[in-house]
């Protein structure tokens, strides 16, 4: 994969995260993400992402469930083998709403977790390169791609002004591979932090 | 700016003077350190326990149903009673995090991950009760609708046991897949926190690559919302379905409307029991005593106070039915088999009572809410009860019933019956030392995400909030 430029900016602090992000985009930088150990709320408005439609695939799997519960029964049931329970209709509904209930919501929610691995790229063994380790602890990691007319430095300044405890310029690549984390990234260090 | 208000009159959710880093060390350091003798010889115990209850199955399987006490009358005994009492305490994990989710209680952060383990766990205990009752285990595969050899012979989608095996199956699965799309942001602090090249790799793997980018965040929020929705009606399904087992037969005592919603406000009370026994220990044994605090205790024991009086509502409307609707056999089974003290289990009746009912009202004060000790002693007594109320259940109605030819004679267990209950205990409490070891047993995101809201030294903050009118508020916070 492509090694590329990114200028990275830490903060410590949602409540001046979010003005930075205003700064910077105003700026006119784009902001590749932002890195962030619990979910900010309004963070993604603020970046411009639009909403996600994972909801949306949700009810389309739950249907599948749905319409698979009520063809596969009635097809058995009236078709394939129909029993004689009792003299009771062989089309019997109301008996089986719970199995279609159980398999609209097996449905939805087994498709949904699986359309999210795949749309966010995670897999067990999947590695991604890592900005910054503190990202899954106490560190906002803004990153933002540098273009063939960025100016690291006049970036890392203006993240710098708006609160940024920590910046640098990193050279990654971006996307995500099969490994191990053990090649380039060093263990953590108890006493780093303390 | 986004505004994290929260009115300081509420209790904090986090205690001390807390940071994000603090929050994840105080909640990784347990399971970094080197495991501690109470929890080898925990766990120890736990393992044999297992063991015993594997020979148990083992004797079951090799020589038959026979090994247990059952008959021709009771053909459902401690088995199926035990099956139900754990499919009960796998309830409170799901509500815990899909029902107040949904409700938006912030409290649920504290005891949500501990509590969808046990849910978890408590499912697999439960599983084992209907899959080796059915004898001839090997063929258990038979509850599979698939086009097969055998005629094609399908499964009856009209039985309630068939609904039971998706509705298990189904709730098994789904409350994995929401417990663990949770945990990937946890392993992911985890996995950058280790010190050796093992840990992090293991992590690595468990993390599924997760780097916390607000894209996947924003999606992982909707795909918790959804997987909350889809749960909450899953898990009142459940236990309603299992209450079909009974209900849709035609047995004095079995045959009730009432079912669903007593069978669901019984989980919900043994569930919040077990989560209790289960916190106050691991709050203790990992000093997480800020996190899991007193304020989630007293909430919990409010539930059990209500869903407790639910329950005693449902028994008194019970034999209220079998005095009122004057059939003889309901009676019969009401008023004699149960509510009889000196009736052959009149003895299991009057337990029952006297653990769910009578005892709980004890937490109508404040002060026995908030003693860790009145709680994990009340945690106890409640699942005695509800696995009474099981047994009562079960057995009262099986054992005399419309002919009395077919009478059964006193039904106790063999050491075989209770050594297979025992070696659930076993596999319940052998997952759960490995998950208190191994996984954060607090959702770390999500003490973050309210810390500065809900967290002690945040909230003094909040008076400049409160003192701002509301045009004031929408103009200084607007974005």
């Amino acid at each position: 994969m492509a090694q590329k430029k990114f200028v990275v900016g830490c903060f410590d602090d949602e409540a001046t995260l979010f003005p930075a992000v205003k700064q910077v985009r105003n700026a006119g930088y784009k902001i590749k993400d932002v890195y962030t150990p619990f979910p900010v709320h309004g963070l993604d408005h603020a970046l411009g992402m639009r909403e996600t439609s994972i909801h949306t695939a949700g009810f389309i799997y739950g249907i599948t469930g749905t319409t698979t519960a009520i063809s596969t029964i009635s097809w058995i049931f009236t078709k394939d083998w129909p029993l004689n329970i009792g003299g009771k209709p062989h089309f019997a509904l109301p008996a089986w709403i719970p199995i279609i209930f159980e398999l609209t919501v097996l449905f939805a929610a087994v498709g949904m977790v699986l359309t999210f691995c795949y749309l966010c790229q995670l897999a067990p063994g999947v590695k991604k390169h890592h900005f910054h380790k503190r990202a899954t602890d106490d560190l906002f990691v803004m990153v933002i791609e540098c273009t063939d007319k960025t100016n690291a430095d006049d970036l890392q300044a203006l993240l710098k002004t708006n609160g940024a405890v920590e910046t640098e310029t990193q050279v990654a690549e971006d996307g995500w591979w099969f490994g191990t984390y053990d090649k380039e990234d060093d263990l953590y260090n108890q006493k780093q932090l303390a | 700016m986004h505004i994290k208000y929260e009115s300081q009159l509420r209790e904090p959710l986090v205690y001390g003077n807390k940071d994000y880093h603090q929050v994840t060390e105080d909640i990784v350091r347990p399971i970094e350190a080197k495991p501690t003798r109470l929890w080898y010889i925990g766990f120890f115990i736990a393992v044999t326990l297992l063991m015993f209850g594997v020979y148990s199955v083992y004797r079951e399987v090799t020589y038959g149903i026979g090994q247990w006490n059952l008959n021709k009358t009771i053909g459902w005994g401690w088995d199926i009673t035990n099956f139900v009492w754990w499919v009960g305490i796998g309830h409170a994990g799901t509500l815990i995090s899909a029902v107040l989710l949904l409700f938006r209680q912030g409290w649920r952060t504290g005891v949500n991950r501990a509590a969808e383990a046990m849910t978890i766990f408590a499912v697999m205990c439960a599983g084992q009760f209907p899959i080796f009752h059915m004898g001839r285990v090997w063929m258990a595969f038979f509850v599979m609708p698939y086009p097969n050899s055998r005629g094609p012979l399908w499964v009856n989608f009209n039985s309630p046991l068939l609904w039971d095996v998706f509705a298990i199956s189904t709730y098994f699965t789904v409350s994995l897949l929401f417990w663990y799309s949770g945990l990937l942001p946890d392993f992911a602090t985890v996995r950058d926190r280790a010190f050796t090249k093992l840990r992090k790799k293991l992590y690595g793997i468990a993390a599924f690559g997760w780097t916390g980018s607000t894209k996947h965040w924003q999606r992982h929020e909707s795909l918790s919302l959804v997987l909350a929705g889809l749960s909450t009606p899953l898990v009142l399904s459940v236990h309603t379905i299992v209450s079909f087992d009974f209900a849709t037969s035609v047995i004095p005592g079995w045959h009730t409307t009432i079912f669903p919603p007593y069978f669901v406000a019984g989980a919900i009370f043994s569930g919040f029991a077990m989560v209790q026994s289960l916190l106050v220990i691991v709050r203790k044994v990992f000093g997480l005593e800020d996190y899991i605090t007193i304020g989630h205790i007293d909430l919990m024991n409010k539930v059990i106070v209500l869903t407790g009086s639910i329950v005693g509502i449902a028994y008194l409307t019970e034999l209220f039915m079998g005095w009122y609707s004057q059939n003889k056999y309901e009676g019969y089974t009401f008023w004699y088999s149960r509510a009889y003290l000196f009736s052959p289990y009149g003895w299991s009746y009057w337990g029952m009572m006297a653990c769910n009912v009578i005892s709980p009202q004890i937490f109508w004060s404040r002060k026995m809410r908030r003693n860790v000790f009145v709680t994990f002693f009340m945690s106890i007594i409640v699942n005695i009860g509800m696995w009474f109320e099981r047994f009562v259940i079960i057995v009262t109605s099986l054992y005399r019933d419309y002919l009395p030819s077919s009478w059964s004679v006193y039904y106790s267990p063999t050491i075989w019956e209770i050594g297979f209950y025992m070696g659930t205990f076993g596999l319940f409490f052998t997952c759960f030392f490995l998950f208190a070891k191994y996984f954060p047993v607090i959702a770390v995101a999500e003490i973050k995400y309210v810390l500065k809201r809900s967290g002690e030294s945040y909230k003094p903050g909040m008076t400049k909030l409160e003192a701002e009118t509301a045009e004031e508020f929408a103009h200084n916070h607007a974005h």
